[in-house]
């Protein structure tokens, strides 16, 4: 476990200095900063800002992170010269990645709420927001460390990145909205939830809309969806779905970087 | 009378740090290694010599653990530590190409190398002095040359005073002085007891430098042994010669 930490804590701190991770930082303070100011509105401004975590926080992981790992190859190969253990090393990689990328988001987004102050209104809003953020960093970090780990060639590593974003963002959405519209003569509420469930950008979404009363936008499966999350049995099948989502990955990369060849 | 030996002393006896048994290795349809058995004597320096795509980085790798044989034994002093991790602390490696974490620098490369390892191991850090390395140990390692990357990257093979060391061409972009410090610092090293593992593509550098000499061809040890014995088996004055015989009767063999 201390060599994780050792790992993780180099790794990070080469992570940290990198001029992408200090721009995904500014991005956030500038989007936020930006839409408090010309809203006025902190409610509004966190609205407009779920778009933004859901777009931009999976495709800056997982693009930046497979980049990342891409390029930290050698030192890997230095690390595994050393007396490490492979798996205390994937452990480091994965951590020293998720870490600085989850920091950077959570500084940025949440720097100018907290600046200004957080009514206790907006606090559950905000909350949900960065542990959303939170969670499809560890996601989209945990597929990038998957693909960079599976894919010898960068180019193709890089293409499955940005595949596997465009899938999970918009091509499951167009997908699900055909299904719905096939079968529009049913009564879908629970298969769309079950299809919700299945993508974690889609969970983040329904999560964080059902903070802001979108749920009453949404007619009745706007209320099936409200009462799905707000039972015990809705947050243990969300919180499963999620986990799955961060362990699968991770624990597949992990296999396959037990036996790689450096 | 059947002699029964553990292999510990069976290792002693042979004055092998390090023994290669059947390793073999396949990346895809091409057989890198094929059932290589080779020795690495205490105490002594081992030039792996070979064209080419011999397999000579798979071999060091394989030793290393950082390319997972797919049959063979790896033994260190009569013990095997094929798949285990805390044997790579008596080892110090220098690979082929030095790429580092861009951000950082290199004094904090090396005092991540110095926690990984604990307090307990020794520090050699006269190459930091002989290279001249204290300045650009507190740039970060971006925006330093190739050459000074590859000192160290030589640096940090040293460090602990490994028993074995591994140099896999290691005076590849330093400068001549550079590069006879390097090879100054590498018979001290056999001078106090050390085992090297070195390859070059640079013949006279080996001869300089090298005890024994294995030769690898197409994944297979086509000749281990003295230097002096490679001459005398070619009947070649140098190792430059000596290796292009080597090859030429292997193309013969295969023709």
């Amino acid at each position: 476990m201390t060599t994780i930490l050792k790992v993780l804590r180099y790794q990070a701190r080469d992570a940290i200095r990198s001029r992408w991770l200090i721009a995904y930082l500014v991005f956030f303070l500038g989007v936020t900063e930006g839409l408090l100011r010309f809203s006025g509105d902190p409610t509004r401004a966190q609205l407009s800002l779920v778009s933004v975590v859901l777009f931009v926080v999976p495709l800056v992981a997982i693009v930046f992170g497979t980049v990342y790992l891409y390029n930290a190859r050698e030192f890997i190969e230095l690390m595994l010269a050393q007396p490490i253990a492979r798996r205390h090393m994937y452990g480091g990689l994965y951590l020293g990645l998720t870490g600085p990328l989850a920091l950077a988001f959570v500084v940025g987004l949440g720097a100018p709420f907290v600046l200004r102050g957080v009514a206790s209104e907006t606090l559950p809003a905000l909350a949900t927001l960065l542990g959303a953020g939170i969670v499809l960093t560890c996601i989209f970090s945990a597929l990038a460390t998957l693909i960079a780990v599976r894919c010898e060639d960068r180019l193709r590593g890089l293409g499955s990145a940005i595949g596997v974003w465009l899938l999970l963002t918009i091509v499951y959405d167009g997908l699900v909205l055909f299904v719905l519209s096939v079968f529009s003569d049913y009564a879908l509420e629970r298969v769309t939830l079950g299809l919700m469930m299945a993508n974690p950008i889609d969970i983040s979404r329904l999560a964080l809309l059902l903070r802001f009363d979108g749920a009453a936008m949404m007619g009745y499966t706007g209320a099936v969806f409200l009462s799905f999350f707000s039972g015990a049995q809705g947050v243990a099948i969300t919180l499963t779905a999620l986990t799955l989502w961060v362990a699968v990955p991770v624990l597949l990369g992990a296999r396959t970087f037990r036996r790689k060849d450096f | 009378m059947r002699l029964v030996t553990d292999q510990t002393t069976n290792a002693r006896a042979t004055g092998a740090l390090v023994e290669l048994r059947t390793l073999q290795k396949r990346f895809g349809a091409v057989d890198v290694l094929r059932s290589v058995d080779l020795n690495v004597l205490r105490g002594r320096v081992l030039a792996i010599v070979g064209p080419n795509g011999a397999g000579k980085t798979t071999l060091i790798k394989s030793l290393l653990g950082l390319t997972r044989p797919d049959a063979g034994d790896i033994v260190l002093d009569g013990v095997s530590v094929t798949g285990t991790d805390a044997y790579r602390a008596r080892i110090g490696y220098m690979p082929q190409i030095a790429r580092f974490p861009e951000n950082l620098t290199g004094a904090e490369l090396l005092s991540m190398l110095e926690d990984l390892r604990g307090a307990g191991a020794a520090r050699d850090r006269e190459l930091i002095d002989r290279f001249e390395l204290g300045d650009a140990l507190r740039k970060p390692l971006r925006v330093l040359s190739g050459g000074t990357r590859q000192k160290i990257n030589a640096v940090m093979a040293f460090l602990f005073a490994p028993e074995l060391l591994v140099l896999d061409e290691p005076t590849a972009g330093l400068d001549p002085l550079s590069s006879s410090i390097l090879k100054d610092k590498v018979l001290a090293e056999r001078g106090a007891g050390r085992t090297v593992i070195v390859t070059s593509h640079i013949m006279s550098e080996l001869e300089e430098l090298a005890d024994d000499v294995a030769f690898l061809l197409d994944g297979r040890i086509a000749f281990a042994g003295s230097l002096d014995a490679l001459k005398g088996e070619t009947g070649q004055g140098t190792l430059e010669r000596a290796a292009a015989a080597m090859m030429r009767r292997a193309a013969l063999e295969a023709a």
